[in-house]
């Protein structure tokens, strides 16, 4: 048998899964249909906050097609709560989280009656049918209303909006300093609030569940990232036994963390699927999903730097509040947490307090979003380095690099606490200033402020690190999660020496199938087309974590290569057999094993061979089983730290307040590459959404609660003339945190660019005055921060559509 | 209503409702599910599909509008197992990620190119405006355009690229 030669990982392999995506040989969950299949639609609430006082569903009930209505009052004995998985703190308060309202509503579009017909047009038309009666209730919108003193209260019972507080403070810990004597000594303080806007994932799937409650195991296919977790909280959530219970996450079509849910409809349509004994589907329409599919972000930042005036920071607070909406779902509480980690960055603070506070409101719940409580922290103190650079007359870079880790610090032990292993800030940074073309760029903005030119120039730095790998399991129970962070993985040996690979990673559009293919082939020899990856499904795959937090490749590949790892240890016994040689004597190379030492032309066996040899099992050493299939199951002992530097430089028209991106050059760090062509891909599609929550994206909601940017033509997802062509690069460190020497890199376009773009505005118009622009940077926030000279220009450009020509004094989401 | 419609080379004639969309009557009566809807406002393109040689969003057409029609779907591209150019060029430039948008783009770019055989950068970006990718950052979308644009040059290609003029569609492509 012949092997690879030249090593997979570092190929830029064309992608396995693209051969049915490209002909639409696709497997969405709406796709499915089965024997008597039934649909379901979801009424629900117009209301943010309000007590249902009836609901009527009689006429409802009589629409053609139409086979039963089901409201909260039906369901509320077997509904359970949907599941938190992070309780935060001991404390923490968290009301009960109906799949369906029973007696009051919470925000608007939460779900209070379903109706199940024979098809979806005919359940459409039923929900108009369905008739409800409310109490209104006082609605809570503003984070900071919300826990001022004699706040109206979005669950009564809890007595309070805030549902937890989280601290840490570094002299507390142990790891720096008390940050209020760096405030007290500092030489010079900058302290600003900025807010982070509430995002909607917006993956272009809309979700789906299909129930098939007919055989022996109940099964569940859903467009989720979470296949394995949905069947443990299936499990808990509904007291059903896990083993009767099958989850299938077939084709996916992006996530973001907007799948990574239990989700109402998941339960709902268990439940109705059950009760009437029949395979039942929903499948949301995109209005739907923008209003009752988890939201993003929504956090009101208030920060203090403290430095020298030579530059040396010297201290760092941090004082949040995080909207959690009107529910805890299955990771909320922990989603700002993630970014206490994170505040201070690559800089050297010896003093660091970070706290939060959770804030409950009448809107859709938040939870995680591409990035999840790493993105705010990177945004507010990439802001704040370059508010220092300003404050201090120096060049933003220089502030950084005054500042920054330097390479020959590694291993390096942060006032956060966490240990980063590797990195090297000054090498992305001098090729992200040399493919930008840093010191022309500079010359032009000086050139045209002096000319006074229209349109002015703008530069903005990102030089940002993040943490990846989601998570050792010691820290996520350090940190309260509900379960561990390990991740699983088979590798089967079939006698014709194919290879099935068995991942607990769950992917939705990232390549795993490509990828682990070429991790495979380099591990055991075999030809990158002989590995097929199998995943996503309870039943052939049967342990997992699934897919969220930039783990897949740090985490989830690594169980493949320790499975790998056991498949060779195995083979290697019945190769020595085969070869009448001692186990010792025998070395795996390229495929094959031979005689350690015994030359080129010296009999070998391949892989395949002694697949073949075990399967027939007529002659194996004693006591070895007739099987080379091997399981491995990760943890991962630290956190991986992608890092890099981004640039942007930004065009402003000062007459329109319009923004257009000029160029923008990412350099990103994300340690060894497999794939390079799949990694500038996620790096492409990061920007895209770290750019889009810069410029344009925004859920807002009305001062009734009611969610103003329901449809694709309200929430602004930038098409392809939005977006700036980008001139992406890599350097490389690797990790020392896991054997392939990778880090991550599905959030880090995202955590890096915002930052940077908004860095690039700011800087544009900063000579007018102007300090900050509150997120999205429209043209009508823009062009007033211009005409005022405000130094926080926010309120206006808050409504839907971005800022696109009406005016609400109030602003934001308010 | 009873409508005949071509699709993908079959002609089917069938019994609808008059309210049921293109998109609806293709993915539940026919079984072409590599068409999916990705919105209720048109904004997505995730729909895309030619009717008689025009993209349209076929969540916006009613079936009933396709009478007499000629439709071709994503899984009507291929010819003899032969990828159509602008389908191997998606997989070459690694323009796709989770592919749920990849019908409609791939629809949308042949259309592109059958208007303009050799579009630049930003006549890419402008022709593919009314179809979303969440995923891509869309710059190795318009790579693969480009590139798929040289490979069809000369009049050479299958004949899913032929742009016939033959009527008016209503709730056109853009």
């Amino acid at each position: 048998m012949t092997s690879t030669i030249e090593p997979e990982i570092g190929r830029a392999r064309l992608r396995k899964e693209d051969a049915r995506l490209i002909a639409g040989r696709t497997r969405w969950t709406d796709n499915l249909a089965l024997p008597g299949l039934l649909h379901m639609a979801v009424a629900r609430s117009p209301m943010a906050h309000a007590r249902i006082t009836n609901i009527d569903v009689d006429a409802a009930r009589r629409m053609p097609g139409v086979l039963a209505v089901f409201t909260g009052a039906d369901l509320a004995g077997e509904q359970g709560s949907l599941p938190c998985a992070w309780p935060i703190t001991e404390d923490m308060k968290s009301p009960d989280a109906p799949s369906i309202a029973v007696e009051e509503v919470n925000f608007a579009g939460e779900a209070v009656a379903v109706v199940v017909a024979r098809s979806a047009y005919e359940a459409a038309d039923a929900l108009e049918a369905v008739d409800v009666d409310y109490d209104e209730l006082p609605v809570v919108l503003d984070l900071e209303g919300a826990v001022a003193d004699g706040a109206d209260l979005v669950h009564p019972d809890l007595g309070t909006n805030a549902s937890a507080t989280w601290v840490f403070d570094s002299a507390e810990a142990g790891t720096g300093t008390d940050v209020e004597r760096a405030i007290a000594d500092a030489e010079v303080l900058i302290e600003r609030t900025y807010r982070q806007q509430r995002l909607i994932p917006a993956f272009m799937e809309p979700r789906s569940v299909v129930v098939d409650p007919t055989g022996e195991q109940l099964t569940m296919w859903s467009a989720t990232q979470i296949p394995h977790i949905l069947r443990v909280m299936l499990a808990m959530t509904l007291s059903v036994p896990e083993h009767k219970v099958r989850v299938i996450a077939p084709d996916v079509g992006g996530g973001f963390g907007g799948k990574l849910q239990v989700t109402p409809e998941e339960i709902l349509t268990f439940l109705v699927a059950r009760r009437l004994g029949k395979p039942v589907k929903w499948t949301e329409t995109r209005s739907e999903s923008l209003l009752s599919a988890h939201h993003g972000r929504d956090q009101v930042q208030k920060l203090t730097l403290a430095a020298r005036r030579d530059g040396t920071v010297t201290g760092l607070k941090v004082e949040l509040l995080a909207d959690m909406g009107a529910y805890l779902r299955l990771v909320t509480p922990g989603v700002p947490i993630l970014g206490a980690f994170m505040f201070n960055a690559i800089y050297k603070f010896p003093a660091y307090r970070f706290a939060c506070t959770n804030v409950f409101t009448n809107k859709t719940p938040t939870d995680a979003y591409r990035g999840a409580g790493r993105p705010e922290a990177t945004y507010a103190i990439e802001r704040l380095m370059d508010e220092l650079a300003a404050e201090l007359g120096v060049d933003p870079i220089e502030i950084r690099e005054r500042n920054w880790i330097r390479h020959e610090e590694f291993p390096f032990d942060t006032v956060a606490g966490l240990t980063y292993d590797s990195g090297n800030y000054e090498a992305a940074t001098a090729k992200a200033k040399e493919l930008f073309g840093y010191d022309a760029l500079r010359a032009e903005q000086r050139e045209r402020r002096e000319r006074g030119d229209t349109v002015q120039l703008g530069i903005g730095t990102s030089t940002f690190t993040e943490m990846c790998g989601l998570a050792p399991s010691r820290v996520l129970g350090a940190l309260s999660y509900a379960a561990g962070g390990w991740e699983h993985a088979a590798v089967r040996m079939l006698p014709t020496g194919k290879v099935e690979v068995v991942t607990g990673s769950s992917p939705h559009g990232q390549g795993h199938e490509t990828a682990w293919s070429q991790i495979v082939a380099d591990q055991l020899g075999v030809p990158f087309e002989d590995v097929e990856v199998l995943h996503g499904d309870t039943q052939s795959s049967h342990r997992g974590m699934d897919t969220y937090g930039s783990r897949s490749l740090t985490v989830g590949a690594m169980a493949v290569v320790r499975a790998a790892d056991k498949v060779k240890a195995k083979a290697a016994k019945v190769a020595a057999h085969m070869l009448e040689a001692a186990e010792d004597d025998v070395e795996f190379a390229g495929g094959a094993f031979g005689v350690r030492g015994a030359g080129a032309e010296a009999k070998s066996v391949s892989i395949q061979d002694v697949a073949l040899a075990v399967f027939a099992a007529h002659d194996l050493p004693d006591g070895v089983e007739p099987s080379l299939d091997s399981e491995a199951t990760f943890d991962p002992e630290n956190f991986s730290f992608p890092h890099g530097t981004h640039l942007c430089a930004a065009e402003v028209d000062t007459e329109t307040g319009r923004v257009t991106i000029r160029s923008y050059v990412a350099v990103d760090d994300v340690g060894k590459v497999v794939n390079p062509l799949i990694v500038e891909g996620q790096v492409h599609g990061g920007l895209a959404q770290g750019i889009a929550q810069a410029l344009y994206e925004e859920a807002v909601h009305d001062e009734s609660g009611t969610l103003t940017t329901g449809t694709l033509a309200d929430y602004l997802v930038p098409s392809a003339v939005d977006l700036p062509e980008f001139t992406t690069d890599r350097t490389e460190t690797a990790a020392t945190s896991n054997a392939l020497g990778v880090k991550g890199v599905g959030e880090a376009g995202t955590i890096a660019s915002t930052p940077a773009v908004v860095n690039a505005v700011v800087d544009a118009v900063r000579h007018l005055g102007v300090s900050d622009v509150q997120m999205p940077c429209t043209p009508m926030r823009v062009w007033q921060a211009i005409r005022t000279g405000r130094t926080d220009a926010g309120g206006l450009g808050g409504e839907a559509g971005g800022g696109l020509g009406s005016i609400n004094p109030e602003g934001g989401a308010r | 209503m009873r409508i005949t419609v071509t699709v993908d080379g079959t002609t089917y004639t069938d019994e609808v409702e008059p309210r049921q969309l293109l998109v609806h009557y293709l993915r539940e009566r026919l079984g072409k599910v590599g068409t999916v809807v990705g919105c209720d406002t048109s904004n997505c393109g995730a729909c895309t599909v030619h009717l008689d040689g025009h993209s349209v969003k076929s969540c916006s057409v009613l079936a009933v509008q396709a009478d007499g029609g000629e439709v071709t779907t994503i899984e009507g591209l291929a010819r003899d197992g032969t990828l159509h150019p602008v389908q191997q060029a998606f997989h070459d430039n690694h323009a796709l990620q989770c592919g749920f948008c990849t019908p409609g783009m791939i629809m949308q770019s042949i259309d592109l190119l059958a208007d303009n055989p050799d579009p630049d950068e930003r006549a890419v970006r402008e022709g593919l405006e009314g179809n979303l990718c969440r995923c891509t950052g869309y710059q190795n979308i318009v790579r693969a355009v480009r590139d798929a644009a040289g490979h069809m040059r000369g009049g050479a290609g299958p004949e899913a690229e032929q742009v016939r003029e033959t009527r008016n569609v209503v709730g056109g492509g853009n």
